[in-house]
């Protein structure tokens, strides 16, 4: 299939489709060569970067404003080994490069990055992407490190063979960018499609001819390879070690836990004084009445009560960060796809499955790099069962209130960490056991084979971690300021209604009331029925809608929210609340973009019916068998 | 001429050809696995399996069931 395709494709090519202005560049390049850093540098985007194969899965656009060209459009793409589409994200790399992706331009002229620590492969790409006859400039990315690690290559001798400039650029320093505006800016703003029959290529579609033509080009440029990073294969012999792999990958996990409680907790803590201590001053200033008890009560309560929990969110960050970009996250796929194997799904679905440890979102997104397609549908539809950041306020909040910080290994592991961390668990199997059970009913198909490209360790760069931590901040802070304060709004005016109304005959409690018999047996009363209701349309609302609704109860009002709750819930109705957290889908951003990308609503239909059913039968169990044991 | 799932640690090995489904195939070879490239094995994964490969100065994974399709002569003993 993918050769006839790349042959056809050139045929059409080689007549120049645009001469003229420049409009719109693309950045093309093999997977993990670091288009994605280069494409923030030069648009100052925050486009989502990692050291590992298959970040970027699809298009992404800004303007070129990192080199004061802010009329010129770049266009990131998905990394490619070739010109045929193998998985979803090459498609779209291949598709926008051949200008038939609906509502992207083609582009005008192409920045080719190849890493110059593998050039004599990665230059195996050059040859279909010049044939497609735009003007291209290559950039040799790590060329730093390249030459640190004594790797030489002569860039003149490469452009004179290529019939294309050449520059060498770190796009992790930000250096060699101004060849990049020199290239675009060259010719005043035209650049002539190049004569792609002038330039001797290798038979289209070819790995072979590639490769050999690869390999000619780089001994006549005098390309010296870089000695290979010696502790890439020091640090695998440790990580990868039969024994030490596994059990450092564990240790690696729960002292992440740990940390959240034992450094986040505190600071958690301190917040969330701050915000109540501020929240009282406020209303001090405002006086009493019903504008004070909206904004205090109602407003700054549920908001706030979500918002103290940004420390220990932004924690969880900055280790999922550390993961990403040292490279050890593909390592972590190799030592689980034993595990994944026995529950017939791709060790490959490992990586999109640890991303959904963060968001739902983007890990479906990511299955795209998931080559058989029936693989992928199970990994999206098993992908929200992964403990994603909204769950971990109400989470945090539960565990706070019910579990004792008690130590279990000495200072290194309490019971609130050995909680958080059998959630965690809990939400891990789950995904195992649905992706089981699709495997061997309505997904059902031969294994996929299993390639995995094991990037080099890198150390992450401050910069890079800081900017992670910063993006997930805002997008947190986004979500308390929008969905969460809207939600506490018309809660508050509904728990208010009729006026003067107590909050057992406002709208709200007769709503809740209505639905208790249903959430009754699960050993929830009506107001976390509320917080159940609300959180359909994102999970962290529960946390503000409860802080909004005991805030508003005189019985509670001036309790803080665990107290509250510990008031208010028996032991059992609160492991079954979070155990239903951990089963059902209440996110509405999760279905639309399962609805996107399986192009049907059968799925997200079929996902929200089961996990429902399943949230549920396994809190009813959870409730009835600890009330009946303590 | 043996299977790449042969080989044990730290043998290389010259690609001869691949008996894979042209898609898988054609896949490798943009990865690296032509006829002709040298290959060394690495190491396992903790669990035996898969099998960590270095070609063309790249590390790649693949499962045995995959490396039994890949015929290679062995060229040296030892890396």
């Amino acid at each position: 299939m993918s050769d006839c395709c790349a042959a056809e494709t050139i045929e059409i090519k080689v007549e120049p489709r645009v001469s003229g202005k420049v409009r719109t560049v693309a950045l093309v390049g093999p997977p993990n060569s670091g288009k994605s850093t280069l494409f923030n540098r030069l648009t100052g985007l925050r486009a989502k970067v990692a050291n590992y194969p298959g970040v970027t899965v699809e298009q992404h656009f800004g303007k070129l404003n990192g080199i004061g060209r802010s009329d010129l459009t770049l266009i990131d793409l998905p990394g490619i080994y070739g010109l045929d589409s193998y998985s979803e994200d090459a498609r779209v790399a291949v598709d926008v490069l051949h200008g038939e992706m609906p509502g992207t331009p083609a582009p005008d002229a192409i920045l080719l990055v190849l890493d110059s620590l593998h050039l004599r492969r990665q230059l195996t790409l050059a040859a279909p992407v010049l044939a497609l006859g735009l003007p291209t400039l290559v950039l040799l990315n790590m060329s730093d490190l390249m030459e640190t690690r004594g790797g030489e290559v002569d860039t003149l001798a490469l452009a004179r063979e290529l019939g294309v400039p050449v520059a060498k650029i770190s796009a992790t320093r930000g250096t060699g960018l101004d060849s990049i505006a020199h290239f675009l800016d060259r010719k005043g703003e035209t650049l002539q499609p190049r004569n792609p029959a002038k330039l001797e290529l290798p038979v289209v579609g070819n790995a072979r001819s590639y490769r050999q033509w690869a390999t000619g080009i780089s001994t006549r440029t005098k390309y010296k390879a870089p000695l290979s990073s010696e502790w890439t294969r020091k640090l695998d012999r440790f990580l990868l070690h039969r024994i030490f792999g596994p059990l450092l990958f564990l240790a690696v996990v729960i002292s992440v836990f740990q940390v959240v409680f034992s450094i986040g907790q505190p600071l958690s803590n301190a917040f969330g004084d701050l915000l109540n201590a501020a929240g009282s001053k406020i209303g001090m200033f405002l006086g009493h009445g019903w504008f004070e008890s909206l904004l205090i009560d109602g407003i700054w309560k549920g908001v706030a009560s979500v918002l103290v929990f940004l420390p220990q969110i932004l924690l969880l960050f900055l280790f999922i960060g550390v993961l990403e970009d040292s490279g050890y996250l593909a390592r972590a796929a190799l030592i689980a796809d034993r595990v994944m194997r026995s529950i017939g799904l791709n060790g490959k679905a490992f990586i999109p499955l640890l991303s959904a440890y963060a968001c739902a979102v983007p890990a479906i997104m990511a299955t795209r790099t998931i080559e058989n397609k029936r693989d992928r549908f199970a990994t999206i539809l098993v992908a929200p069962f992964m403990t994603c950041s909204a769950r971990l306020p109400i989470y945090l909040l539960m565990i706070a209130a019910f579990a004792p910080n008690k130590p279990i290994i000495g200072e290194f592991f309490g019971l609130r960490a050995a909680v958080m961390l059998s959630l965690y668990l809990l939400g891990f199997l789950a995904a195992l056991f649905t992706a089981r059970l699709l495997k061997s009913s309505i997904l059902k198909a031969a294994s996929a084979p299993f390639i995995l490209e094991l990037p080099q360790y890198r150390l992450p760069t401050l910069r890079s971690l800081g900017l992670r931590v910063v993006d997930r901040g805002k997008v947190f802070l986004k979500q308390a300021g929008t969905i969460i304060l809207c939600v506490t709004v018309v809660l508050w005016f509904l728990s208010h209604i009729p006026f003067h109304s107590t909050l057992p005959d406002s709208v709200i409690g007769h709503v809740g009331r209505w639905i208790e018999p249903v959430i009754h047996p699960l050993g929830f009363n009506w107001k976390i029925g509320i917080g159940l209701l609300s959180s359909i349309i994102a999970r962290e609302v529960i946390v503000g809608t409860l802080g909004t609704l005991y805030g508003a109860d005189p019985a509670t009002h001036s309790l803080s929210l665990q107290a509250a709750l510990r008031h208010d819930l028996t032991l059992g109705g609160a492991m079954a609340l979070v155990v239903f957290f951990a089963f059902a889908m209440q996110c509405t951003s999760t279905l639309a973009i399962v609805r996107r990308e399986t192009n049907s609503w059968k799925w997200p239909a079929l996902q929200f019916a089961y996990m429902s059913v399943l949230a549920y039968t396994a809190a009813l169990a959870v409730n009835q068998i600890i009330s009946h044991l303590f | 001429m043996n299977a790449l799932s042969e080989l044990g640690i730290g043998k290389m090995a010259i690609v001869e050809r691949l008996d894979l489904p042209e898609e898988v195939g054609h896949h490798l070879m943009h990865m690296g696995f032509i006829p002709e490239a040298r290959i060394v094995v690495v190491r396992r994964a903790p669990a035996g399996d898969p099998t960590v490969y270095a070609i063309d100065g790249f590390e790649i994974a693949l499962r045995r069931e995959t490396a039994r399709s890949i015929r290679v002569q062995v060229v040296e003993e030892g890396l």
